[in-house]
């Protein structure tokens, strides 16, 4: 096909050249072939290092023990999914549960009998038994789970 | 109405680059690097097509690099989880399969294209002095993709791979007074077990690695600051006629649409023929019928099937091997034995040699690939 090369008239203002109105779109579609290519290089590299979801872990019910496993005034750690959690007996003899992780950086915290408080290491913050921050950096407080006696056994399930 | 470069579409992306290049060049005189960068010519011939198989091979090396690192987000180096771990690539991660096909096929290509460029550096005479130390180089890297192909193919553990290490470190074995030593270093212990594993693992991804940057870096270094070796048919034509094409950027362009069409052809392949991973490796088991090496190794196998149980008073297997090695020395040598000068049509004879080794190895990796 033949185009003209130039459609000026003399005395009228020069237009734009078809020439250059063909290069642009020629710049445009080629920007927009790379660019996809681009997109098709980039994209299964980003899905491939975004592991898949596993198996759900997370069980809904875990059982962390019997009642005589757990001393007054003490805190045992066990695993709730992929999560670690804290199953507190207190000085009174009543359990309480939460997950271990520390709403600060995520550390896993531990009971801290002298004290009577939870403790996480990482960064001196401490929650009470009720699971509150109550200094140091933590901003909230812990997630609590809930304890279930069946018998003598313990079950911890998410709240 | 004329243009002027100012307002040309991108003309404010160009003000910028300027001016970082500017931002550069007053604190790291970059100037001077791209001069030395632009003062490579590349002389231009029939034969000119063979220049871009060394740019192949670095382009795909990086291809190695990047797939082969994503590979050791989800790979496991031990002998009871590397299979599981590449089985996990192929069938759970997304694209795992397509990361691991190109680092299969890319591998093989790489090779390949290490092989042509050698042959076309030979018979172009452009390891002549003084590009001796740009062959020797070469050479090194030509030993370190083999060195990478051998220590990756174990890396699924599969049944092939576990066989195949066992015959080739058999091999290593085989030579005389470092032999055993070799075989021990290479498979920790007397046997292919899951040291060996962990052993070919940091081999592969570790110490090749940064030999592999080291020879790159100093063989391209060398090319750039001697110019490209001048071609006897191009120096035969009066100087008037003699036509060259700057490397940079003309070249590079070039270099550059040719690796985007083959990172593109290698990608389709690995979409329609992705890479096999076979049953996991059974240390107890027999070895399966019809097992080979891959076919950058065919060549000698084939060598090592037709060697007599003895020649005189040596084993056949060790009389192929040594051959082998002579003739990788003779190879490694060339340069120091042929004096001849840049440009010298002397020695044609050496093609005969050239031509009889392409041949040869050709046929020898065929007779490998069909014979029982």
């Amino acid at each position: 096909m033949s185009v003209p090369n130039d459609r000026s008239v003399p005395g009228e203002a020069p237009t734009d050249p078809p020439s250059s109105v063909r290069r642009r779109i020629l710049d445009v579609l080629l920007g927009v072939s790379f660019f996809t290519w681009l997109g098709s290089v980039v994209y299964p590299v980003v899905r491939y290092l975004l592991p898949p979801e596993g198996p759900a872990l997370e069980q809904r019910t875990i059982r962390v023990g019997e009642v005589k496993d757990f001393k007054k005034n003490s805190g045992t750690l066990f695993r709730m999914g992929a999560k670690p959690g804290i199953l507190i007996c207190t000085p009174s003899g009543e359990l309480r549960a939460f997950l271990a992780v520390c709403t600060h950086l995520q550390c896993t915290v531990q009971y801290k009998p002298d004290e009577g408080v939870i403790w996480c290491a990482c960064h001196n913050g401490r929650y009470n038994l009720q699971g509150i921050n109550i200094s140091g950096p933590p901003p909230r407080p812990l997630t609590p789970l809930q304890v279930k006696l069946k018998g003598n056994e313990v079950y911890v399930s998410l709240a | 109405m004329s243009r002027s470069p100012d307002h040309a579409p991108g003309g404010l992306g160009r003000l910028w680059a300027q001016r970082l290049f500017d931002w550069f060049d007053r604190r790291y005189q970059i100037a001077g690097l791209i001069e030395f960068l632009r003062h490579k010519d590349v002389p231009i011939t029939g034969m000119s097509f063979l220049y871009y198989f060394g740019g192949i091979a670095l382009f795909l090396f990086v291809v190695q690099v990047v797939t082969g690192v994503l590979l050791l987000m989800y790979y496991v180096p031990s002998a009871d989880q590397a299979y599981e771990s590449v089985h996990n690539i192929m069938a759970k991660i997304h694209f795992g399969w397509l990361i691991r096909s190109l680092h299969a096929w890319s591998a093989n290509l790489l090779i390949l294209s290490v092989m042509i460029h050698l042959f076309s550096v030979f018979f172009l005479r452009a390891y002549r002095n003084p590009r001796e130390l740009t062959w020797a180089t070469g050479f090194g890297l030509l030993g370190l993709v083999f060195a990478f192909g051998f220590s990756g193919y174990l890396l699924p553990w599969n049944q092939r791979a576990f066989f195949a290490t066992k015959v080739g470190t058999d091999i290593l074995g085989q030579l005389p007074v470092v032999g055993t030593f070799l075989l021990t270093v290479l498979r920790g212990g007397e046997e292919v077990t899951g040291a060996t594993l962990g052993r070919f693992f940091g081999l592969h991804v570790a110490i090749l690695p940064g030999l592999a940057t080291l020879l790159v870096g100093g063989h391209l270094l060398l090319i750039q600051r001697q110019g490209m070796s001048h071609p006897a048919a191009w120096l035969k034509q009066p100087p008037e006629q003699r036509r060259s094409m700057p490397f940079f950027p003309n070249f590079l362009a070039r270099d550059l649409l040719l690796w985007f069409l083959i990172l593109n052809a290698v990608a389709a392949v690995a979409v329609f023929w992705p890479a096999e991973l076979g049953d996991k490796a059974d240390p107890f088991g027999a070895a399966p019928a019809g097992i080979k090496p891959e076919w950058y190794f065919l060549s000698q196998y084939q060598v090592l099937k037709w060697m007599p149980a003895r020649i005189g008073p040596i084993s056949g297997e060790r009389v192929g091997i040594l051959a082998m090695m002579f003739a990788g020395l003779a190879v490694f040598l060339l340069p120091f034995c042929d004096r001849a000068v840049e440009g010298d049509p002397r020695r044609r004879w050496l093609d005969f040699f050239g031509v009889a080794a392409v041949t040869g190895l050709i046929l020898l990796t065929v007779v490998g690939y069909v014979s029982q």
